[in-house]
């Protein structure tokens, strides 16, 4: 391609960017895409992002700058993002769930609107999993439940965060299960390996990957997933075991409302390509990958917002 | 010993040798840069090690974090701005010396207690590692409720005339940490409606504000540089660096006590380089026959600072590799590298893959060994630039690397903002005599102290008494009668005194003091 057409489609580029609809983007993506993340790095938002980051390089033929802007579980990064990104596809940020469900219903202001976006993808889901000590007394997920039903508010449970998945994990389990335990948050997964280990806590509710991480000093009672997550094959899952709770963090990635279709619709391609080629690191660590994009993103936020909506209200009229 | 034998080996090759020498120098200017710290350092050179081997690459994070914990002093010592959080404890007697012309000295002493500090880390992992592993366990809620009051003590300690304002301070500090998402509980405190304060006041702004602008505010209105020019060295860099290691290693109690106070706390989860040397930094007053001399310009005081600091870079990795547990937040990123190349923490790292994790504990003693050279030769340049640049040209350069660092923390105006306004504040507070540390103090102790409280009230929700439950195990009941005890020690002499006069003088005795 001659200069003169490159300085031809750019401008194009910029008018179809400055709200001229009906022009055909003919080269998408022609500079950086900044991709943010709204959490500290070292998380496994931030681990995954840099995993993608020289695939969708390699696919999109343009530098993908990985940035994070932290602060408030994630809400300080989305409100921002919404008051100020332009729908270019040039600027995409890293949306978790249940955060953005449970952010805006449970604060005065986060500053941001569950909806107020296109989600392009959710790439990967990480199932709660319920992990109690080694040497605990709880065998099973029916020894925890009786005891829990016989001694209310006598079983702690710790987890990462509040009104988080692993919060609202144990929430559904007490709604689920009839019973009434005690959740005890903590600031991160970092502290929870200890307060198992110490025996600090009965038991914790986080992600399949700790699971995996711990299976010598722990025990893993169920996880929170469909099917059995593949990195612990002889863990069951609730559904199994008679409960019906399937939920944990989902990852993806979302952009400006407004955004053209064919923009979308590259990302969602570059995702998917990604996601294949990164599986075999992410799958063993206890990630479960998905490609959830369209129609069946709505499906999931309706599905879970409809689980977690009335636990949440709840948890504000009694706050 | 096979294996050890086998993994210092596969380090000493001059691919390895050199990755811990770049690591090193890396980390020591990251570090020494105020807002970048040590957990960033590793972030952000983490992509360059996907290329890399498993043991190459954390050879080369090893390497990084030890240079960018040392790194922080540099800045401690110069400027009076702790680099990274863990050096906080470095600046109370690292810049009185500067100011008295002695920079190179602490610097040179800080250099040691670093090498010496590090080394005796690696010592700690390699030989107790799994004895040492059981004590991060124990430290539940309650017992660190314990360890961040006994942290708070402090607060007298560096109150150097008036206890009332160095609590005042530490109350500050605390308030300003209640700002944003509470840590347990998740409400927004203190936001006062606007979005961007959901995230709170990050430590290092804080840091950042109160001890850099109003150290910047003061050069300017006394229309000078940071350090005085005259500060020639006595006989030379030789001879400081010789005269420090005779003082360093001819009394060893107060390096060994401060590498065995890094080790114990680098173990504890959530607690950290930063805690660290400040502990280490109290103890070390509190058992000096001087202690009136500390925050003048003590040396004493930089060695008990900068040894436990780098104690930490090894011994928080104790946890982390037996039981996956980081000590300190830079360790969730190596642990995150750990996990990236399928490596498990647990006792299967010491023998299955014993030769990689044994090179990896072993070359960050050479690591520290490295920040010898590195720091003498770097310390003396980064001395020269600011002792010979006019302070006009300097004062500058600072604030401009203060604010970019400042943004580059979480890309935020805000950050830059609530910095430039603390460092306001900072300077009449600092006039009234309320001085940044016991701030800064509060805003790491109140949120740990925080969580530990209401961690255990939650547990003991089923209690009848539930405050009980702080004092419900052997380990807590010690750390609480610490706590009493270091609060008697610090008031004692003073009230004693009081009494003294009071008995002379009888009319007094009365009056309500």
């Amino acid at each position: 391609m001659t200069l003169a057409t490159t300085r031809w489609v750019g401008s194009l580029t910029l008018m179809a960017a400055l709200g001229m609809p009906g022009i055909a983007l003919a080269e998408y993506p022609e500079q950086p895409i900044t991709y943010t993340i709204p959490f500290d790095p070292g998380g496994e938002s931030d681990v995954t992002a840099r995993f993608q980051e020289p695939h969708l390089e390699e696919i999109l033929g343009v530098d993908v700058n990985v940035n994070h802007r932290p602060g408030g579980g994630g809400a300080v990064g989305w409100s921002e993002f919404q008051s100020k990104a332009e729908p270019t596809g040039y600027e995409m940020i890293g949306v978790n769930i249940p955060h953005i469900i449970a952010q805006p219903i449970m604060r005065e202001n986060a500053g941001y609107e569950t909806d107020n976006w296109k989600i392009v993808t959710f790439f990967h889901t990480t199932p709660n999993a319920l992990i109690v000590p080694k040497d605990s007394q709880f065998e099973t997920l029916d020894d925890l439940v009786q005891y829990a039903k016989e001694n209310p508010q006598a079983v702690t449970l710790g987890g990462s965060g509040t009104f988080s998945a692993n919060h609202l994990g144990a929430l559904r389990l007490e709604r689920e299960a009839g019973v009434d335990v005690t959740y005890i948050p903590f600031t991160g997964t970092g502290p929870l390996p200890a307060a198992v280990q110490g025996n600090h806590v009965s038991g914790i509710f986080n992600y399949s990957m700790l699971g995996v991480q711990m299976q010598d000093n722990a025990r893993v009672l169920a996880v929170a997933s469909e099917e059995r997550v593949p990195a612990l094959p002889d863990v069951p899952t609730f559904k199994e075991l008679g409960y019906d709770i399937v939920g944990g963090a989902y990852r993806g990635v979302a952009v400006p409302k407004g955004t053209p279709d064919e923009i979308v619709n590259t990302l969602e391609d570059a995702f998917a390509k990604t996601n294949e080629r990164i599986a075999e690191k992410q799958e063993p660590l206890g990630f479960v990958m998905t490609n959830i994009t369209d129609g069946e993103v709505d499906e999931v936020m309706q599905q879970l917002q409809s689980a977690y909506q009335p636990i949440l209200e709840d948890a504000k009229a009694n706050q | 010993m096979d294996m050890l034998l086998e993994a210092l080996f596969s380090i000493l090759t001059l691919e390895g040798l050199v990755t811990i020498l770049c690591g090193v120098t890396a980390g020591l200017f990251i570090g020494a840069l105020p807002g970048l710290t040590a957990t960033m350092a590793l972030a952000v050179l983490l992509p360059f090690t996907f290329t890399m081997s498993p043991l190459q690459g954390l050879m080369a994070l090893g390497a990084v974090y030890m240079g960018a914990i040392y790194g922080g002093a540099f800045t401690a010592i110069l400027i009076n701005t702790p680099g990274t959080p863990s050096s906080i404890a470095t600046t109370f007697d690292g810049y009185p010396m500067a100011r008295k012309g002695r920079a190179y000295e602490a610097l040179a002493a800080a250099t040691i207690a670093s090498v010496v500090g590090g080394i005796i880390g690696v010592a700690f992992l390699l030989l107790l590692a799994p004895p040492l592993a059981r004590l991060a366990v124990v430290f539940g809620p309650a017992e660190m409720f314990w360890v961040a009051l006994l942290g708070l003590t402090l607060v007298a300690s560096l109150s150097s005339g008036s206890l009332l304002k160095g609590l005042l301070g530490g109350c500050i500090g605390m308030l300003l940490s209640t700002i944003g998402v509470s840590p347990i509980g998740g409400e927004t405190r203190f936001i006062f409606g606007i979005p961007a304060l959901q995230g709170g006041i990050e430590l290092i702004v804080a840091l950042i504000g109160l001890f850099v602008v109003p150290e910047l505010i003061s050069m300017a209105a006394q229309g000078r540089g940071a350090l005085p020019e005259s500060g020639k060295l006595q006989g030379g860099a030789g001879s400081a660096i010789m005269r420090m290691g005779r003082h360093i290693f001819g009394k060893p109690i107060n390096l060994i006590r401060s590498c065995i106070i890094g080790q114990i706390i680098a173990i504890i989860p959530g607690a950290g380089g930063n805690v660290t040397s400040l502990v280490a930094y109290n103890e070390a007053r509190r058992f000096s026959k001087d202690p009136a001399s500390f925050g003048k310009g003590n040396v004493d005081g930089v060695i008990a600072s900068e040894s436990s600091n780098n104690v930490m870079v090894a011994g928080s990795m104790v946890p982390l590799l037996t039981l996956g547990i980081p000590g300190a937040p830079p360790d969730a990123i190596i642990l995150g590298v750990l996990l990236m190349h399928g490596l498990r923490p647990g006792l299967d790292l010491f023998t299955e893959t014993g030769v990689l994790t044994n090179g990896f504990i072993l070359s960050m003693g050479f690591a520290a060994m490295f920040l010898l050279p590195v720091g003498l030769l770097g310390g003396r340049l980064i001395h020269r630039v600011v002792v010979k640049t006019p302070f006009y040209f300097l004062l500058p350069s600072i604030a401009m690397v203060t604010i970019l660092g400042t943004y580059a923390l979480r890309n935020s105006m805000t950050d830059v903002f609530i910095m430039l306004l603390l460092g306001s504040v900072g300077y009449f507070l600092r006039l009234i005599g309320i001085q940044a540390a016991p701030i800064v103090l509060g805003m790491i102790l109140g949120v740990i102290a925080e969580k530990g409280y209401v961690q255990t009230m939650l547990v003991a929700v089923v209690d009848p008494i539930p405050w009980l439950r702080l004092v419900a195990n052997p380990l807590s009941i010690v750390l609480a009668c610490l706590v009493l005890l270091s609060v008697a020690t610090t008031l004692l002499p003073g009230w004693l005194e009081r009494s003294g006069r009071m008995a002379k003088v009888d009319s007094d005795e009365e009056k309500p003091s």
